[in-house]
């Protein structure tokens, strides 16, 4: 019945469309635009949902695609599509910037029409960049998401502001320079534009290495990867809560979305000439990152840092594949890797949220993000407390909720490719606990000592609901992760597939 | 079947739900009704399973629930496998989680935050069930997580005590370094059979003995040695193992009833369990049983020492159940599982009962826990004093006690095995043997003989405690002095554990002494002419004499053996030198990376420095543009000579 509805442009342009209605309807009546702002991404998330009830499962060829010439004398298209790589990421877009839509409603009293203007347009850029198929419309959502982003936290932004933006926008920016090269010189290879015609563009191996580096430049820095994550910490620091939640939970996504999408199809040989540096810089962001998270004074800061260290998984997941295909004693574990990645995207989606969130929740009564401010907020805030409490357990990994899933899956492939990566990987099992209940201990436990402290109201019911719809997921991928499993499966294999084949001289 | 187990499993939880999240609705009364139900069913129906195994003809059940997922042919599930082990370890947690709950109905009478603690403890419940109900690794990790959680949870139940909300963290961090170890292992398991399910795992592993694994390169190592290593290293971390057993004294923060329950008598011996359940694994690894012998002798006696001078009471028995657990583990390294797990289920019921009747004399005491200030307790708590006999005689190892059977088939046997360090593990298990009796029997005369309370207050204040809290001493009080008796053949030498523990012929130990076992009196005739009866006596009588009839020569012996004292009073420094190493080293590496690496190297000298760089440069460019005619005509001259001096010159 949706066959000739074009669901995903109607869920890219909506909450553009509709955000910018918001801007227009203008700050003087901030419930106007804050309603509007809600229904246009209640009805955006609801668009949204047949394109996972829908879903082929059975294949992993793109599925709701539209095309249509854009720039003709290019051959540039329009051109959109999913599968279960980019779809269950497009839900968690849609889903998220609901809870956004609802985390700022009253909080935000500086030009409330714009902020959710803002968000809205993201909403719309971001899914735009999942679902292009078009390199030339891709780097155009790619780069438009920068614009949002920048704007909300330089306007909504911390007393640093203008350090930070400066710095996200120039190292994503600088990262996205060489992408776009690699873009046009494959342009001029191939004489397409089409994401899925690089895929089977032949390409020597020493062009293979130079398109890499310029992808993985793009990527790492957006993942971020270590050594291009110092902008991320800033950033959130500055970052009023909501931005940060979209930062953590879906523009970091798109990095680990870009290399599935692009440097694994496009460079299969470089890759696994290469995967070395990844998976070496994945570990390094999993231990060294896990010891700088220890020591934050700043909750956010602390979180960011946290955020770094979990995307490490994903990266980590997703360049073992070749070293398990060529380990003689494991008969697979590739998909393993692969889909432990994703699952660790969507999950660090919904708990990076949660975190922010949560001490959103504390700033936004104390305007401190510093832990030392706090002490003993159990005894004044208790259902707050056993939410921050689930939520830093699902972020040290307990089984049950989502952010065990991933990391078991990655830890048990990469055990496939070389017993010390394993090692390595689940020394996050210690530090990973450590950090975080260690900020619990310090914010949450305690007596209450400080005046301040003391006066905390609990959370309301809007802040309850938010909270409270996060724990339902976190919980719900951590006991039953297999529908998200099902859906990427075919696609993930696929891909696996593909990028085991050797473009060169093959 | 399947309806009973997912009922038993459920039950508790369902409880927990109601009594944590509408903790205001359901009132205190309310939420222990509900927890107390909850356990209540799962109980119940616990021995009808268990007694489907002992009386009826109860086949082994191997049932999936649900699968959680599948990846790349992995199949993750949730489900049960229900054999003689299972049943009796669900029957004993069940057992002792509800006379704990109805124990805490009269313990926490007055306590804030009532409803959280029959919600966490029935959640417990739930969790140890699916601990060890489960029927894959997967499922392993998740109760063993679980159980961790609500530990912490409940370590720091009193979360305005600093003291409290620092040993929790402790126990969890300790906990997880061992579960690092566990999911390696777990890892390893699922890398080479590509299975998480036991059955699976266990027919694929006979083929895996001759496996080698590369570790460090150049070297070569058993596969199973370093499966059955990891694994262990997780049960060290659950049950307390030296050198991770640091966690569980400072676990006493919480609240007695959960001492009972969760840090003596379930959780801490979910990795006994866990290595019996693996059996099939550990006999393919003479070497990782070796390790686990000299893990658990060692834990057994030096953690025994520190017991004696201990003067909270309930530091005394928390080190008596880490002594405890190192026979437990000490008999799995002897391959002898059935005689581990047969002591988790006596020292279940005994250990429970003691530290229940430590809170007792607690409440009396006005919560004060220092031995020291008690004395004479047996006038004013008569049923706490008897029933706490009965447990101390039972832990010791008297004859005809529940104690006394399992802990003399573990010495037996570890002395019948033949493996490396066997020896250095028999002596100290018999060592051990004083060493309990004179700590518990201490603890006995210090708490409930002599002049007693020191305080007036305390003294007027003293009487026994309310039907709730003596009602379970008693219950747990008769499995405590009977249960061995009962079920010592089936379990150790009978067919009880057949299907459940596998044992090769040529480890079986138990079979070999069940070959010299002519029922349970001569196995008490023949305990009483060897050595660890004799050593118990001597410590008991040791304590009595120097409690009851010249308490000068324990101030005479402390200061003779001042060094001695020191070393166990500061519990040979594990303490000390863990903090300063992990807890200081990785707060000064995370320092060192963070101002060193992301702030000097990064953000400073490539960030910034990149962008003074070009900043540094377009100053000096700037120069180069000085507005003024004449200097561009000179550069343009001085440029048109350069210009035509090189063409000439390379003429």
């Amino acid at each position: 019945m949706f066959a000739d509805f074009p669901i995903l442009s109607t869920v890219i342009w909506l909450p553009i469309i509709g955000g910018l209605l918001v801007l227009g309807s203008g700050d003087k009546a901030p419930n106007v635009s804050r309603w509007l702002a809600l229904v246009v991404a209640v009805l955006t998330f609801l668009l949204s949902i047949p394109l996972w009830s829908g879903f082929d499962v059975t294949t992993a060829d793109m599925q709701f695609v539209e095309n249509t010439p854009w720039i003709a004398a290019y051959d540039i298209n329009y051109h959109l599509g999913i599968d279960g790589i980019s779809m269950p990421l497009i839900l968690l877009t849609t889903f998220i910037t609901i809870l956004v839509v609802i985390a700022g409603w009253e909080v935000i009293q500086y030009k409330p029409a714009s902020y959710m203007a803002a968000f809205l347009i993201m909403e719309g850029v971001m899914v735009g960049v999942f679902a292009a198929l078009d390199a030339m419309l891709f780097y155009v959502f790619w780069e438009a998401m920068l614009i949002p982003m920048f704007l909300i936290i330089g306007i909504w932004g911390g007393p640093n502001r203008v350090y930070a933006t400066i710095k996200f926008f120039l190292y994503t920016f600088l990262g996205s320079v060489f992408m776009l090269v690699a873009l046009i010189y494959m342009y001029f290879q191939s004489g397409s534009m089409g994401i899925l015609d690089y895929h089977v563009l032949e390409l020597g191996l020493k062009e293979q290495i130079l398109i890499f580096i310029a992808f993985f430049l793009a990527f790492a820095v957006k993942v971020p990867m270590f050594p291009v994550h110092t902008w991320l910490p800033d950033a959130h620091v500055e970052a009023p809560t909501g931005g940060s939640v979209i930062l953590a939970a879906i523009m970091l996504k798109i990095g680990g979305y870009g290399f599935l999408r692009f440097s694994l199809p496009i460079t299969p040989d470089a890759s696994n000439e290469l995967d070395w540096i990844i998976i070496l810089l994945s570990l390094i962001a999993v231990v060294y990152i896990g010891f700088v998270a220890l020591v934050q004074s700043d909750m956010k800061k602390l979180i960011a840092y946290s955020s770094i260290s979990h995307m490490g998984f994903v990266t980590l997941g997703f360049f073992i594949v070749f070293m398990i295909a060529q380990n003689s004693a494991a008969d697979s574990g590739a998909v393993l890797g692969l889909e432990g990645g994703m699952v660790q995207m969507v999950s660090h989606g919904f708990i990076s949220a949660a975190m922010f969130l949560c001490v959103g929740v504390l700033y936004d009564r104390l305007h401190s993000r510093e832990i030392s401010s706090y002490g003993g907020v159990v005894n004044v805030m208790p259902w707050f407390a056993a939410f921050m409490v689930f939520f830093a357990m699902s972020n040290a990994g307990l089984p049950g909720t989502s952010g065990f899933v991933g990391e078991l899956m990655v830890i048990l492939a990469s055990f496939r490719a070389n017993f010390w990566f394993a090692l390595l990987a689940a020394t996050t099992l210690i530090v990973g606990a450590a950090y975080t209940l260690w900020m619990v201990k310090r914010v949450v436990f305690g007596d209450v000592t400080k005046e301040s402290v003391a006066s905390l109201q609990d959370i309301n019911a809007r802040e309850a609901l938010v909270l409270g719809t996060l724990a339902f997921m976190v919980l719900l991928l951590g006991v039953w992760p297999a529908p998200l499993i099902e859906v990427m499966d075919v696609s993930v294999t696929n891909l696996l597939q593909h990028i085991l084949v050797s473009k060169v001289g093959g | 079947m399947e309806t009973i187990y997912l009922t038993i499993v459920l039950a508790p939880l369902i409880g927990a739900i109601i009594a944590g999240l509408w903790r205001n609705q359901v009132g205190k009364a309310g939420a222990h009704w509900v927890t107390i139900i909850g356990v209540g069913i799962s109980c119940v129906l616990s021995i009808y399973v268990l007694l489907g195994f002992t009386h009826g003809d109860a086949e082994s059940q191997n049932l999936s629930l649900y699968t959680w997922m599948v990846s790349d042919g992995l199949r993750f599930e949730i489900g049960f496998l229900v054999d003689q082990l299972t049943a009796m370890m669900m029957a004993v947690v069940t057992f002792v989680s509800l006379m704990v709950h109805i124990y805490t109905v009269g313990y926490m009478a007055h306590e804030e935050g009532y409803q959280r603690f029959f919600s966490y403890i029935a959640l417990f419940t739930f969790s140890m069930l699916m601990l060890v109900m489960s029927n894959n690794f997967m499922q392993l990790f998740f109760g063993w997580e679980a159980v961790g959680l609500v530990s912490y949870l409940l370590i720091g139940f009193y979360f305005k005590k600093e003291t409290a909300i620092f040993a929790n963290l402790k126990a969890f961090l300790v906990n997880r370094v061992g579960d690092f170890g566990f999911i390696l292992g777990i890892a390893a398991i699922a890398m080479y059979t590509n299975s998480l399910d036991y059955a699976e795992v266990f027919e694929k592993s006979a083929g895996l003995a001759n496996e080698q694994i590369t570790v460090f390169p150049g070297t070569s190592w058993s596969l199973m040695t370093v499966i059955c290593v990891l694994l262990f290293i997780g049960a060290m971390g659950k049950s307390a193992q030296m050198p991770l057993h640091v966690w569980l004294p400072d676990s006493m923060e919480g609240p007695t009833p959960i001492s009972a329950l969760i840090h003596a008598a379930t959780m801490v011996t979910a990795g006994i369990f866990m290595v019996a359940r693996m059996s099939p694994l550990y006999e393919l690894s003479e070497t990782a049983l070796s390790f686990v012998l000299i893990i658990g002798a060692t834990t057994a006696f030096f953690t025994g020492l520190i017991g004696i001078v201990q003067n909270d009471i309930k530091r005394v028995v928390a080190y008596s159940t880490l002594s405890q657990l190192g026979y437990m583990i000490a008999a799995l390294g002897a391959s002898a599982y059935a005689a581990g797990v047969f002591h988790l289920m006596t020292h279940a019921f005994f250990k429970a009962l003691l530290f229940l009747a430590a809170g007792s004399v607690i409440i009396g005491m006005h919560h004060d826990q220092d031995i020291r200030n008690m004395g004479g307790i047996r006038k004013y708590m008569p049923i706490t004093w008897i029933t706490s006999l009965l447990g101390s005689l039972a832990l010791i190892g008297t004859p005809f006690f529940s104690g006394f059977f399992s802990k003399d088939a573990i010495i037996e046997s570890v002395h019948l095995a033949d493996r490396f360090g066997t020896n250095y593990a028999y002596y100290l298990l018999v060592a051990g043997v004083f060493v309990t009796a004179l700590y518990s029997f201490r603890m006995f005369f210090l708490v409930f003989h002599g002049n007693g309370p020191r305080d007036e207050h305390a003294k007027a204040h003293l009487h026994e405690s309310p039907w709730v809290v003596t009602v379970p001493l008693v219950l747990l009080a008769i499995p405590s002095v009977v249960i061995g008796w009962f079920t010592i053949e089936p379990m150790l030498f009978g067919e009880f554990f057949k299907d459940a523990i596998y044992v090769d012929s040529a480890n079986d130990v138990l079979a070999h002494m069940g070959e010299g076992y002519h029922g349970a009196l001569g196995f008490v005739v023949h305990g009483v002419m060897q050595a660890p009866f004799w050593l118990a006596l001597g410590g008991f009588l040791t304590a009595w004499y120097i409690y009851m009839m010249k308490p000068s020569i324990a101030l005479d012996i402390k200061v003779r053996f001042d060094w001695l004292y020191t070393i166990l009073d500061r519990k040979y420094g594990f303490d000390e030198l863990f903090q300063f190493v992990f807890a200081g080293g990785s707060r000064m590496l995370g320092k060192i990376f963070w101002k060193g690496g992301d702030q000097f190297l990064i953000d400073g000298v490539a960030v910034n420095g990149s962008a003074h760089g070009v900043g540094w440069l377009a100053s000096v460019a700037r120069y180069l543009q000085t507005g003024f005619l004449n200097h561009y005509a000179i550069a343009m001259i001085l440029g048109l000579i350069g210009l035509v001096g090189w063409f000439v010159i390379l003429q």
